[in-house]
Formats: structure tokens, C-alpha cells, sequence
């Protein structure tokens, strides 16, 4: 049996508060902008024209069929040859922005698919035009069936920032991997890692599903 | 039954003290072994650039094998190149298949109990590195400069305790990524091992990165097998002739992009 001891690591818990602390960023701002990049290309590729269909897909496949590290290491490493340096907080924002863009793309149409064709038909007939029945009449009912499988979604990609620490970014697994490597408490340091993202993960949850009718498809 | 297996057992008996008192009496000197047959054996690398690997042409190069051949020539014999792993060097000198180890070999108090070590050759050490243009003369100049460094290394524990406050240190996971960062330019610095650093000036010349300061330094011995004053003699006087020549820091400053420096003994 190993003698477990906490104390070495959660003696870091300044480290390890910041650590979680750009995690929380990363997750806000790449949930905003994800899912609106989300909404926006599904709306494309129920309605757009062929052209953006095609983007859309194009786009949707290359991210959603390969692995999100690839993605990342593409920005961070990758770019720079094509001259665009990028900070790895940014960087990682990016990869995920893009990642759960694609993923939310795919959520956001299944939901507007599964609006009927009559509610476009009663929209019409009260002269709404088109842009205005998406916003008012078909999305808040889509978005309101599809926000639970948008929020898990948004917590696969919280989880997913744990690989941002490979390039540097100093997010919680970063700071427990760092922690690890000083003291040699792997075993603990990625236990309070994992409670931490538990109880991230619970209250993100329970954040998303209270904010969803108040603010995303209000009534 | 008993009585044939003791006679066996008698037998092996025999054959076996023949065996060590014949090798015994063939122990003469390591050196004077190497002058009769004419054969310097050394064991190298071939798979530590720049300190040994093999190039293109499948042949090993690198600072070990030319200090190897650099031995062999200064002997007026011809160097047998016998290539081992960090695991197997130690043993290899032990049970006299190389008359030398050359091979990134470390000086400390557990090897000293099993081989003798003659004087240092090559330094190896983990230092800061970084494009000419930039200034960085010692820790005091890395603050406010993105440094790449893989986490946990010696180098990182070394540059954490010396690094300037101020200074945005960048951990990767293995050295791998680390170089990755810094070839990318995602830093402005790289801490590493020598290894490393020469690796990566050679794959990037279009870097021009140059070598800073040292973090940590720890040489590189030639190891002579447990008693064979002789021979480590003999190669400490052509070590010391090299140094004092300029041979030592032109074999460094080749392979590793900086002079030997000071050597210990």
C-alpha cells in the first residue's frame, strides 16, 4: 500500500488556485464564442447557400474527425511558420473556440431540423423576414432541446483544456503535472487535479443548465 | 550416480581454475596489449548525438568517436570502434571487451568503486541557448525573455533557482516539444542538455543560435577498466597534451558550439 500524502501538494494551493483559475477562463470564453461560432454554422448549413453549405461541412469534418491535440499543436507549432505567433493562452483558446464550434455546429442543426415546418410558414405568413424567424421564432425552441446536449458538450471541452498544459498554457493540469514533477506526489497531486475538475465539471453543469432559459433562449 | 557427478563436478573443477590462472597469466597490461596488437578498442555511443549516432553513410560520427580515433592516432594504432549503451558500457570495460569507454561517461563514486576513470575530455552540461542577436550573458538577462525548458529536467530545476524574476518560463513535456516550441519560435530562449542544444543547431542553422551560459556542468571521463594504471596514464598524458594544443576545445566547439573550457582532471 502507498502512504498517501496530501500535504506537499495542497501546500501549492496558490499554484494550483491559478491553475484553475485559467481553466475557468479558457472554458468562459471558448464556451461564448464556440457555441455562437455554433449557431451561426448550423444556421449556415440548414439555410445558407450551397456555397457556405459546403464550407460549413468541410469545416465541421476536418475538426470533428481529428484528435484535438493535433488541432492544437497545429496552432501553437504549426503557425508560427506561417508567421503568426500566438501566446498559448490564446493559442488554446483558439483550438477550442474552433473544436467546440464544430462539435456545436452538429448539435445546434439536429435541433434545427427538428423544427417544424410550420412554425416557418406561421412566421411568414405574420411578415417576419427570414432573419428575424430565425432569432425569434425557430432558435430559442431548437436551442431549448439541444442546450443539454450543448452543455455536456461544453463540459468535454472544459475537460479537453487538461491539454493545454502541453504547450505550455498554465491551466490546472499544467500546475498538477508541475507540482509532480518538484515533489514526486503523482499520485496525489493528480488526485486533487481530478476532485478539482469534478467539482468544476458539476458546477459549470449546474451554472450552464440555470443560465440556458434565463439568457440563451429566453421566452 | 553420487560418484559420477562428483568426478563432473571435479572435472568443471579443474577446467575452471585452468581457465582463470591461464587468463591470469595472460593479464599483462591493458597497454601493452593495445601496442602488440596494434588495436585501440573503445566504446562509444551511437545513439547520444552530438556525442555519438550514426550519419547518413551508417557510420558513427560525433565528439566520442573522434576522440576515440583522436586516442588511437596519438597511440600510433588503429581505433576499433565498439559501440554500447549507457547500460552495458560499465561492464563492457569490466570483462575487457573494450580497452576504453568513451561515451558520455559521468564521474561519480559508485562508477569509481568498479572502473577507473582517466581525465575529462568533453564537457556536458546543461546551459542556455539562444539566437546571436540576443543578449543574455547570465540569469540576470533572462527577465522579462520567454524561456522553453522541459519540466522536471535538471536544467529546469537549475534555471528555476537562478533565472532573474521576471523571467516567463515555459514548461514542456519532453525535450521533444520543448525544442518544437523554441524552433517555432514560441520562445525566445532554450534551456538544455548539450546533447539536445547541438542536436537541434544542427537540424536549424538558419537559427543561428548560439550557446549563453551554463546551468549545470558535469564532464565527460574516458573510463579505463579497474587497475590498468598504465593505459590510464598514457591517456591522461595525451589528454593533457591535447588540451594544452587546442585539440580538445576544436572537438567542442565542432560538435558542441562551444570550447571544452576548463576540464577537471
Amino acid at each position: 500500500m502507498i502512504a498517501l500524502d496530501f500535504a506537499p501538494v495542497l501546500a501549492e494551493w496558490p499554484a494550483l488556485a491559478k491553475g484553475l483559475g485559467l481553466t475557468v477562463v479558457l472554458t468562459a470564453v471558448s464556451a461564448v464564442l464556440g457555441v455562437s461560432l455554433g449557431i451561426v454554422c448550423a444556421c449556415v448549413r440548414a439555410y445558407g447557400s450551397q456555397f457556405g453549405k459546403m464550407w460549413v461541412a468541410a469545416y465541421v469534418e476536418l475538426i470533428r474527425n481529428t484528435p484535438f491535440i493535433v488541432q492544437l499543436f497545429f496552432i501553437f507549432f504549426g503557425l508560427p511558420s506561417l508567421g503568426v505567433k500566438l501566446s498559448p493562452e490564446l493559442a488554446s483558446v483558439i483550438a477550442m473556440v474552433v473544436n467546440l464550434g464544430a462539435y456545436s455546429t452538429e448539435i445546434v442543426r439536429a435541433g434545427l431540423e427538428a423544427t417544424p415546418k410550420g412554425m416557418w410558414d406561421a412566421a411568414k405568413s405574420l411578415a417576419l423576414n427570414k432573419r428575424q424567424i430565425l432569432r425569434l421564432v425557430v432558435l430559442p425552441p431548437a436551442l431549448k432541446s439541444i442546450w443539454p446536449a450543448m452543455v455536456g458538450q461544453i463540459i468535454i471541452v472544459m475537460l479537453g483544456s487538461a491539454v493545454c498544459g502541453q504547450i505550455s498554457a498554465q491551466e490546472l493540469s499544467y500546475v498538477a503535472n508541475l507540482i509532480h514533477s518538484r515533489n514526486f506526489r503523482a499520485f496525489e497531486a493528480t488526485m486533487i487535479a481530478a476532485a478539482m475538475y469534478l467539482a468544476l465539471a458539476m458546477l459549470v453543469r449546474q451554472l450552464l443548465m440555470w443560465l440556458g432559459p434565463r439568457y440563451v433562449y429566453k421566452h | 550416480m553420487l560418484g559420477v557427478s562428483v568426478n563432473k563436478f571435479l572435472r568443471l573443477l579443474v577446467v575452471a581454475v585452468l581457465t582463470v590462472s591461464s587468463s591470469l597469466g595472460y593479464a599483462q597490461g591493458a597497454l601493452d596489449e593495445v601496442m602488440k596488437n596494434k588495436v585501440l578498442r573503445v566504446g562509444i555511443p551511437t545513439d547520444f548525438p552530438p556525442y555519438g549516432f550514426v550519419g547518413t553513410d551508417l557510420q558513427p560520427q560525433g565528439l566520442d568517436i573522434d576522440m576515440a580515433n583522436y586516442l588511437g592516432a596519438k597511440l600510433g594504432v588503429k581505433t576499433e570502434l565498439v559501440v554500447v549503451s549507457s547500460a552495458n558500457r560499465i561492464p563492457y570495460l569490466q570483462t575487457k571487451k573494450a580497452d576504453l569507454v568513451i561515451s558520455t561517461l559521468g564521474k561519480n563514486p559508485d562508477r569509481e568503486k568498479v572502473i577507473d576513470f582517466a581525465s575529462a575530455y568533453s564537457p556536458f552540461f546543461q546551459a542556455v541557448f539562444a539566437a546571436k542577436g540576443l543578449s543574455v550573458k547570465g540569469p540576470q538577462d533572462l527577465g522579462a525573455k520567454t524561456v522553453a525548458v522541459t519540466r522536471g529536467a535538471i536544467e529546469d530545476l537549475e534555471l528555476t533557482k537562478v533565472a532573474a524574476p521576471g523571467t516567463d518560463i515555459k514548461r514542456f513535456e519532453d525535450n521533444n516539444t520543448t525544442v518544437s516550441a523554441f524552433v517555432a519560435g514560441q520562445t525566445q530562449v532554450i534551456a538544455t542538455g548539450a546533447s539536445v542544444a547541438g542536436n537541434m543547431m544542427a537540424k536549424n542553422p538558419k537559427l543561428d543560435v548560439e550557446y549563453k551560459f551554463t546551468l549545470k556542468d558535469s564532464p565527460n571521463f574516458v573510463g579505463v577498466a579497474k587497475g590498468e594504471e598504465a593505459l590510464r596514464a598514457k591517456v591522461n598524458a595525451i589528454i593533457a597534451e591535447a588540451k594544452k594544443a587546442g585539440d580538445l576545445d576544436r572537438m567542442s566547439q565542432k560538435w558542441l558550439g562551444r570550447p571544452a573550457g576548463d576540464l577537471p582532471q
